[in-house]
């Protein structure tokens, strides 16, 4: 996704048709989609405490693993055959259709940008609370991290990027270093798991509070599917991608697990529903003063990876929509010296500061999982259409899912569930969302669709779908 | 099948275009927060006596909670701030029709679109 910004989108520029590298490999993939994610431990998983208790916390955890496991394999196949630039939006516009690329790039844009927003309200937040200054407040922090970012993002990111990888890394290894920092195979010393979470407050509201949960069990994960954006630019689609992606996910199955295993074991589950950074408490609670700053630092640069991945993220499918027509092709523009989607970037910019400054962290996050969730619901629909029009043997295909349909059935289920997790405590949100898509298309069925170019828009060299 | 000429769209045109998509980004994001629709639908059970023991708070949590810097008094507001899951039927409902009818356009729609792609794509060869 990220090194089409250097490495230049496919477009003419003073005659020269600037074309995707590809140069990246196995470690790009993990490391994009790992990079987007990762602030999901540092903030935003524990709301799921709230909703459910610590237990439930846990539960979903590995349950939503087993979703985005699903999202990982269906993605895997289809993105190593579907090889280009857009990820889930190219997959619709050949399997399914222009309206549902439409959707769906709409839907990373705004999961994406809601990203953004809840990585600089979590970033002005954490640097107020580290102030400590009466009357400081977070605005002027997120506008900073919003505007230098998408300035960033603007000039070209791939050293940016290169950055981005560090800073991950980093942040990582902040929670490994953490976790065997309080002895994490001995309970009494400095965690208490067992007094923490007892019988009686395990799952304070049940089962029901367990499906609740869901909702923001979606937040560990949210984002690694943006490892297929990177289809055009991986040397070897059909290594790079299965492998990348899935590497992502045990890494981030990982490091969901410590930072459970750790905070619910430092704080009541009353505490650790509510906070805005649950790491940087732990790391406090330990008492240590040099893992309190470390995950002080970790938690702002977790931040700033997420959201320098979601600007460039967000206005490359936004671009896209302009290539296609699919929106004024006046955001198809490409910088000439820069060579980025500057107007999409510059488009998008109010928009992200404009909620950073009205939503706060929770609300602006269930924007993003709704949006995520709608895309998961698309996907698990996607690759049943994508088996049926063009079963095995008629394409070729990078790679092979497993188990079909499982995984996709498995998928399908779990968006159900999480839809109606979100509708326990925000089911208006929801409703306004889908009604909002649901206007959006008729828009663009009805009205838009006649300055798209029919043709143009299935570009890869298959034979005809079957029932076409 | 006949190569389907896309009209050109003008300066205006796209200008207004762009302000409807802007138009709507903020009404379907912004409405529910002005409205508080947006959000957590949770509230306060308010307890009499404010001590540890009655918020069910453990010797191990307490000393956790003053450590964060709380009191019973301060932490009253957070521990006894609630989810109350009572499903209202009515709502769920509407939900469900509202998500089904999307995704039933989207796929009818798209799949509409779809074929006249793939005619002209194939027809062209």
């Amino acid at each position: 996704m990220t090194a089409a910004v250097e490495t230049g989108l496919t477009t003419t520029i003073h005659g020269d048709r600037v074309s995707l590298l590809r140069v990246l490999g196995p470690a790009h993939v993990w490391a994009l989609g790992v990079g987007i994610v990762l602030v999901g431990e540092f903030t935003g998983w524990n709301f799921a405490a709230d909703k459910g208790g610590a237990l439930a916390a846990l539960i979903v955890c590995w349950i939503v693993g087993l979703l985005y496991t699903s999202v990982a394999m269906i993605d895997s196949e289809v993105t190593s055959t579907v090889a280009a630039a857009g990820g889930q939006y190219a997959q619709a516009k050949h399997i399914v259709g222009p309206l549902m690329a439409f959707n769906v790039a709409l839907f990373l844009v705004f999961a994406y940008t809601m990203l953004e927003v809840s990585d600089a309200i979590l970033l002005g937040d954490t640097i107020v609370a580290k102030a400590g200054v009466e009357g400081l407040t977070h605005n002027s922090f997120i506008a900073a991290t919003i505007v230098v970012l998408a300035w960033l993002n603007y000039r070209g990111v791939l050293m940016t990027l290169n950055v981005n990888f560090v800073i991950t890394a980093i942040a990582y290894v902040s929670i490994v270093i953490l976790f065997f920092s309080v002895s994490p195979w001995t309970q009494g010393a400095v965690l208490k798991l067992n007094e923490l979470v007892t019988p009686g407050n395990a799952l304070p509201y049940g089962w029901i509070g367990v499906i609740a949960a869901f909702q923001f069990g979606i937040w560990y994960y949210l984002g690694i599917e943006g490892t297929t954006q990177a289809a055009e630019e991986v040397r070897s689609p059909a290594r790079s991608l299965p492998y990348g992606t899935m590497a992502g996910m045990i890494t981030l199955l990982i490091a969901a697990a410590m930072t459970w295993y750790v905070c619910a074991s430092l704080m009541p589950w009353e505490y650790l529903g509510i906070t805005y950074y649950p790491l940087w408490d732990a790391g406090k609670l330990t008492g240590s003063p040099l893992l309190e700053n470390l995950l002080f630092i970790a938690t702002l640069l977790a931040a700033l990876a997420s959201a320098n991945g979601c600007i460039n993220d967000a206005a490359r499918a936004w671009f896209s929509l302009g290539r296609d027509r699919y929106l004024p092709s006046w955001f198809s523009a490409v910088h000439p010296k820069y060579r980025t989607p500057y107007r999409s970037i510059l488009f998008l910019l109010p928009i992200a500061l404009a909620f950073a400054f009205i939503a706060d962290l929770n609300q602006a996050i269930t924007f993003s999982i709704l949006s995520g969730v709608l895309q998961y619901t698309f996907m698990s629909i996607n690759i049943m259409m994508f088996r049926k029009k063009w079963p095995l043997g008629s394409i070729r295909r990078g790679y092979t899912h497993p188990f079909h349909p499982l995984p996709a059935i498995v998928l399908f289920c779990l968006c159900m569930v999480t839809f109606f997790a979100i509708f326990l405590g925000f089911g208006s949100q929801l409703i306004a969302m889908t009604v909002f898509y649901f206007l959006i298309s008729l828009w663009f069925h009805f009205y838009r669709y006649k300055f798209v170019r029919r043709g143009d828009q299935f570009s890869m060299p298959w034979p005809k779908p079957q029932g076409y | 099948m006949a190569r389907y000429n896309p009209p050109e769209q003008s300066k205006a045109g796209q200008v207004f275009d762009i302000a409807v998509v802007v138009v709507a980004i903020f009404v379907a994001l912004w409405l529910p927060l002005k409205l508080g629709l947006a959000g957590a639908a949770k509230s306060i059970d308010p307890l009499d006596a404010k001590t540890w023991d009655a918020l069910g708070q453990n010797a191990t949590m307490a000393s956790i909670w003053e450590k964060l810097g709380y009191t019973p008094e301060t932490a009253h507001d957070i521990i006894q701030n609630r989810f109350h899951y009572i499903i209202d039927w009515p709502t769920l409902i509407i939900m469900a029709i509202v998500l089904i009818a999307y995704f039933v356009f989207l796929f009818r729609a798209s799949d509409k679109e779809y074929r006249e792609v793939i005619n002209e794509k194939f027809d062209d060869k």
